[in-house]
């Protein structure tokens, strides 16, 4: 065993690292939008629009996100759709979480008891002050945990980018192996720094998920 | 533009290289089980040591990327002395992954029981192996099926991953397929439809079997 490529790789496996967390970030957060606006489309959209996006989350969550990746990357330029690889990864990333991130919101929002929106309905409440006031900071509270949850295991997916050759840490780590012949070194190690970030964003996560918890049912 | 014939034509070469995308799963499944089931009984078991050992492999196997996962395994076995052709290193890398989710899942299922029909059959005589074969496994095998069939859909996505290691499954067909076509849409649209075909097939057992074991 020789340690000593991690010193020689260094900048580069920590610029591909940066690279990972911002993939991670965009997906996150990107497809954590796009599956909110699914969950409320199925709520207030009429029926065929909810089975359009029933198809869509049975269709994404069916398929491997390799796949999905291929058909983005290799098949998008075929109908126009030329994205180098790291928005086509970060595109990817989004596609591939929102139906899950969806599915939390639809069963957080049907958490939500009904007295208080048919209450908020009696008030003469809107629609709109409805989701703002009463859907939006009850259901987050019940679903924060799924969310934070799923957001950890995105982390985990960010590795696949590499296959698309997007420069993340998985891909310069490959690099690095394939340079250097040291494959067994490369990939513990980065099975190690894998862990220990997965570990620490989920002990951070939780402490979270309790922050935002109290601070929601503090306001509502 | 897209070629429907292209799309369709696909399908044969595909379907016929599914066939390795079942075999990884099912056996990853298998072995998954065999694993987990020792996994959670280290996990359950008085001895401090031996839940320590479980609780860090199923950290480590829930922290690490399966695709790192793969690569170690793959490079690391013929290290130690194991040579082994790359399919059998694929399904040992699966079913290793899937022991830390199964392991969980029995977890849960067993933990779900109420504590007092143990405790019942230990107050009419029962001995533990009886309680465990008779009473505790049988309502946690009912319990866990929905998730075992959730871990198996996931583990026929993961499979997409041993591509990487030159395995002809389903991806990497699809990819030698859209090499020689040069119409990687069709071509990838079509392996996307046979897994989602696979992966509804087993929703629907999954739902199936669900109904029949309901109490």
């Amino acid at each position: 065993m020789d340690w000593n490529i991690f010193q020689q790789y260094g900048p580069m496996l920590l610029r591909g690292f940066g690279l990972t967390i911002l993939c991670w970030l965009l997906g996150t957060i990107l497809g954590m939008a796009l599956g909110l606006v699914i969950a409320l489309i199925q709520r207030y959209a009429p029926r065929p629009v909810g089975w359009i996006m029933q198809a869509y989350i049975e269709i994404i969550r069916g398929t491997p996100f390799l796949v999905q990746l291929f058909v983005l990357y290799y098949g998008g330029p075929l109908i126009g759709l030329r994205l180098d690889a790291l928005p086509a990864g970060i595109l990817g990333l989004t596609l591939y979480g929102s139906p899950y991130f969806a599915e939390i919101f639809r069963s957080a929002f049907q958490a939500v008891p009904h007295g208080q929106i048919e209450a908020a309905r009696a008030i003469g409440m809107t629609e709109a002050t409805i989701v703002r006031r009463i859907l939006l900071p009850v259901g987050l509270v019940s679903a924060l945990p799924a969310l934070v949850n799923f957001s950890i295991i995105l982390t985990k997916e960010t590795v696949i980018l590499s296959i698309i050759t997007v420069p993340e840490l998985m891909y310069q780590t490959q690099r690095m192996s394939t340079e250097t012949f040291r494959y067994l070194e490369a990939n513990l190690a980065l099975a190690l720094f894998f862990w220990a970030l997965v570990e620490t964003i989920s002990r951070f996560g939780r402490r979270l998920e309790k922050r935002i918890t109290g601070y929601l049912i503090e306001r509502t | 533009m897209f070629s429907f014939q292209t799309f369709l034509d696909s399908f044969g070469p595909l379907f016929w290289a599914a066939r390795y995308t079942l075999l990884i799963s099912v056996l990853g499944i298998a072995l998954g089980l065999v694993i987990g089931t020792l996994i959670c009984a280290a996990a359950l078991s008085r001895q401090i040591w031996l839940r320590r050992f479980a609780g860090l492999w199923v950290s480590f196997l829930r922290g690490v990327p399966l695709l790192v996962q793969l690569l170690l395994f793959y490079y690391l076995l013929p290290v130690i002395g194991i040579d082994v052709p790359a399919m059998v290193a694929a399904v040992v890398t699966v079913g290793i992954c899937a022991s830390a989710y199964i392991s969980e899942i029995w977890r849960g299922a067993i933990n779900a029981l109420p504590k007092g029909q143990a405790e019942a059959a230990t107050a009419i005589g029962m001995g533990p192996r009886d309680i465990w074969i008779r009473i505790i496994l049988p309502q946690a095998v009912r319990l866990s099926l929905p998730a075992l069939i959730n871990e198996l859909i996931l583990l026929v996505k993961v499979s997409s991953l041993v591509s990487v290691v030159g395995i002809l499954e389903l991806t990497r067909a699809s990819q030698a397929q859209a090499a020689t076509t040069f119409r990687p849409l069709e071509v990838y649209l079509a392996a996307a439809c046979i897994y989602l075909l696979i992966n509804l097939f087993l929703a629907a057992l999954g739902r199936y079997l669900e109904h029949r074991m309901a109490v």
